[in-house]
């Protein structure tokens, strides 16, 4: 049965006709169908109801001959029954099925980074410039000891110190799959990690051989649900393992590539058959229970001679400070704690939208709960989910984190415009797709050294606060709640976090 | 945390010979403008030797508030063996505001229970954080062997001239002269910081106090003065006393060296120092600061890594001088044989020699 679909266009695509030349740029470069050629090429058809917002056209039309806007129709205002609920509504109605979406909620939920200042110093303390003064970031990821034995006379140490990490910001990129991503996305993070001098995440999808040899040693390879890609070559050449329970935009639920984008590279790298889907489940099969994850920790440490920090990841939900606890306790060298605005390739729209926890009180709770419990150090926080700039960086490790990891933010600074549609592989930019004519359009060259700058920008700026603090080393920063000060906070906000209100001296 | 910029002062002979504090003052009026009257103390080594093997608490009583004496009294010989206590003499006639009353308490533990296995020095530090927190208004300043503590709201002069700090003899000597920049002086908050017979004077403010302050809860120790110089003696009593670590150690751990300077290290020292740096990294110790810090036999100097405060030495024979300023040393050591000023992290160090050492402690 043909059914009419009742949706309004999201964008509407506006062409200034004297400057437009009927080039055909548009035509190519938009994947989705917006732009075509009439039937004797003497002009460029509009579609706008396909349009998505990616701004492709915008940026590619020589003559700056594009805008594309939300589109200003609308329903009768109504503050309840918005645009967004009767449009998708009526997109369930005409499809009977689960809404899916790409990247992070947009949802207006309170910003607890931004409602927290940070300090500076003034007469009493001198601030430190960082282009005069040493100004430190180096940050280790993993377990320390509970004491160093050292020898007296000669001044060794006799602790054996567990695998850890070694960063020169603290700022990772977080796990984003060769399969949810392409091919040069996925190279152009692991150049840029390699460059800076930090790490990045694979993902689930696995680590393409011919990247192992450069790029192992800046890899985290994940090991998820799916156990895609997961061999012994493959977890020995990694600096660590990430055992990816959750993720913020999608806790307590699996993934799904579908079939169509299994190319034969990707059949290769997660060892399944081409053009099968990847299913990775919701939960492990054979993690049941806080002990199982144990037996996997270790099962992983015994096949990498114990000289891999293993990570856990999980997202972050109501219980986390007592998950992360056990986490701990079961071995983990670092537990990832992806907040409720953490992207994603492809998810239902309700989870993203309605289930988890704020990323920047989920640090403060598992940062006071291990303290509390005394095994702080036996594990690092990252945190991952939403950060967006250097100051969310500084906030997350003043609350508790070690690092952080970025995932959307990096993606912005290859190409991304956050479109929302990652989940129909036809990312106009070339990162969220396998199509290769796609694909190209990203450079990794021109790429990793957008995203070295931007992990250079924000590393400078991170410089910036903290001298302006009179703090010259990161670690000093580390859980250091002294600085934070909340405005627009409720008290039990400012419990959960931690941290006094604006005002309030030391 | 209260934010200071202040004046400090150390001296001992390395022989063990104890002498009048009468140089200490002298020294500490010479740095006039460190201080704004509101905290000033001296810490006196080698002072009680005739009841040397016994702890001697001086303790603080707010607004001179006899029921706190009386549950001090009490909790003292519940806990302790109290061989002798008395008022200590003060000079009634030095105007200073608001004295508390002084008492001190010569002690021994009387250990029951669960607290039999702890070893006499933990046993009395948790004894005084339970006078310190529980009972309102009664303060221990004060918890060593053969040494004491004495401080107050005043200017270095007139604390030492109330005190009659000039009639007490030792053979190490701290001073402190305080300027505290945003709240208001009282007594208890003077410096020397003391828990057994660790003493800390500090000139500066901490700015990872946070940091510095939630890791030491994972080890016990609460912070409830909230100044910087609590999360200093703590932090030492932590890596000194219950690791055993030496100052040379301690030293790399509160201001180590920078990363660019241990990448050129030798293999050796570059994982000394990178281990150090992994594991201790929470007690760094950033911001402008100098302490100094005493116990039995041994007495140093340090300051933060990039120097934001100062710090002077200085030797004539047996004795050794560490200040805030060259001139305070000067105006009681004219011709030292020696002034020199320490690198940034350097900790200049005076110890009694183990002869002179066994005289003081045993």
């Amino acid at each position: 049965m043909k059914m009419k679909s009742h949706l309004l266009p999201d964008f509407i695509v506006e062409r200034i006709e004297e400057r437009c030349n009927r080039c055909g740029v548009c035509v190519k470069q938009c994947p989705w169908g917006v732009f075509s050629w009439n039937e004797d090429k003497s002009d460029i058809i509009i579609d706008y109801t396909k349009c998505v917002g990616c701004q492709r056209c915008v940026i590619y039309c020589p003559n700056k001959a594009l805008i594309v806007k939300p589109y200003e129709g609308s329903y009768r205002p109504n503050s309840y029954w918005t645009k967004e609920v009767i449009s998708d509504i009526k997109k369930q109605a005409e499809q009977g099925g689960v809404i899916l979406i790409g990247t992070g909620s947009d949802k207006p939920y309170k910003v607890y980074f931004d409602h927290i200042l940070l300090n500076a110093s003034q007469v009493t303390n001198p601030s430190i410039d960082p282009l005069r003064e040493p100004m430190e970031l180096r940050t280790f990821i993993g377990r320390k000891p509970d004491k160093l034995e050292i020898d007296p006379d000669d001044f060794e140490i006799k602790t054996e110190i567990s695998p850890n990490l070694v960063i020169e910001t603290p700022i990772m990129f977080a796990g984003m799959s060769y399969g949810a991503i392409s091919y040069n996305a996925f190279l152009s993070l692991a150049m840029a990690a390699k460059e800076f001098g930090t790490k990045f995440c694979t993902g689930e999808g696995g680590l393409p051989r011919d990247m192992r040899e450069e790029y192992g040693d800046v890899a985290i390879v994940q090991c998820a649900s799916g156990r895609f890609g997961v061999d012994p070559d493959y977890l020995n050449c990694a600096c660590a393992i990430e055992i990816k329970i959750g993720q913020g935009a999608k806790p307590g639920i699996g993934g799904h590539l579908p079939g169509e984008k299994v190319s034969k590279k990707i059949s290769e790298t997660r060892m399944i058959p081409e053009g099968t889907d990847a299913l990775s489940p919701a939960p492990h099969h054979d993690i049941y229970s806080i002990e199982d994850l144990a037996m996997l920790i270790y099962a992983l440490k015994e096949a990498t001679n114990y000289e891999k920090p293993v990570f856990v990841k999980i997202a972050a939900v109501h219980n986390v400070a007592a998950i992360a606890s056990g986490i701990v306790r079961a071995g983990a060298d670092a537990i990832v704690i992806d907040g409720f605005r953490g992207g994603t390739g492809a998810t239902p729209k309700v989870m993203r939208d309605h289930v988890g926890i704020p990323i920047e009180m989920a640090i403060a709770v598992v940062d006071q709960r291990l303290r509390e419990e005394g095994i702080r150090h036996k594990c690092s926080i990252i945190a991952s989910g939403g950060i967006r700039c250097s100051a969310d960086v500084v906030k997350a490790i003043a609350l508790g984190a070690d690092a952080v990891y970025i995932g959307t933010a990096a993606l912005i600074a290859m190409g991304c415009t956050m479109c929302q549609k990652c989940y129909t592989g036809k990312c106009a930019w070339g990162i969220c797709t396998q199509d290769e004519n796609l694909a190209k359009r990203l450079n990794p060259k021109v790429a990793s050294k957008r995203l070295v700058n931007l992990l250079r920008a924000w590393s400078l700026e991170i410089k910036e606060m903290m001298g302006a603090m009179g703090i010259n080393a990161i670690e000093s920063l580390r859980g250091n709640r002294e600085h934070l000060r909340g405005i627009g906070l409720e008290e039990w906000e400012l419990r959960i976090l931690g941290i006094k209100g604006a005002g309030e001296g030391f | 945390m209260i934010g200071s910029s202040c004046g400090i002062f150390g001296v001992m002979d390395r022989s063990g010979r104890r002498f009048s504090g009468e140089i200490v003052v002298e020294a500490m009026k010479n740095m006039y403008v460190r201080g704004n009257g509101l905290g000033a103390g001296f810490a006196v080594y080698g002072l009680y030797k005739d009841y040397k093997e016994y702890y001697c608490f001086h303790v603080m009583i707010e607004r001179r508030n006899m029921d706190a004496k009386r549950e001090v009294d009490e909790f003292l010989t519940d806990n302790f063996h109290v061989v002798y206590d008395e008022e200590i003499p003060v000079n009634d006639e030095i105007d200073v505001v608001d004295p508390p009353l002084f008492w001190r308490y010569f002690v021994s533990p009387k250990k029951s229970g669960q607290d039999k296995k702890l070893s006499d020095d933990d046993y009395v530090v948790k004894k005084v954080m339970e006078i310190n927190t529980k009972i309102k208004d009664a303060y221990v300043i004060s918890s060593g062997k053969n040494m004491g503590v004495f401080k107050g709201t005043g200017f270095p002069w007139e604390i030492a001239e109330y005190f009659m700090v000039e009639d007490y003899k030792g053979y190490m000597w701290t001073a402190h002269s305080r300027f505290p920049t945003n709240t208001p002086g009282w007594w208890g908050g003077a410096h020397p910081f003391c828990i057994l017979d660790w003493t800390v004077v500090h000139n500066g403010e901490i700015s990872s106090y946070g940091t510095n302050k939630r890791y030491l809860e994972m080890f016990g120790y609460h912070c409830t003065l909230m100044t910087d110089t609590e999360v200093m003696a703590y932090i030492f009593d932590l890596l000194m006393r219950r690791f055993g670590y030496p100052i040379e150690v301690v030293a790399k751990i509160l201001a180590p060296p920078m990363w660019d300077q241990i990448d050129r290290m030798d293999e050796k020292e570059r994982k000394f120092y990178t281990a150090l740096r992994m594991v201790y990294g929470p007690l760094l110790v950033n911001g402008p600061w100098t302490v100094i810090v005493a116990h039995h036999g041994e007495m140093f100097g340090l300051t933060d890594r990039i120097r934001l405060r100062p710090l002077t030495a200085g030797e004539k024979g047996d004795l050794l001088f560490l200040s805030s300023e060259e001139s305070a040393i000067r105006a009681v050591c004219p011709n030292p044989d020696r002034v020199w000023t320490p690198h940034g992290g350097e900790p200049v160090i005076g110890r009694l020699d183990e002869k002179a050492l066994k005289r003081v402690i045993e």
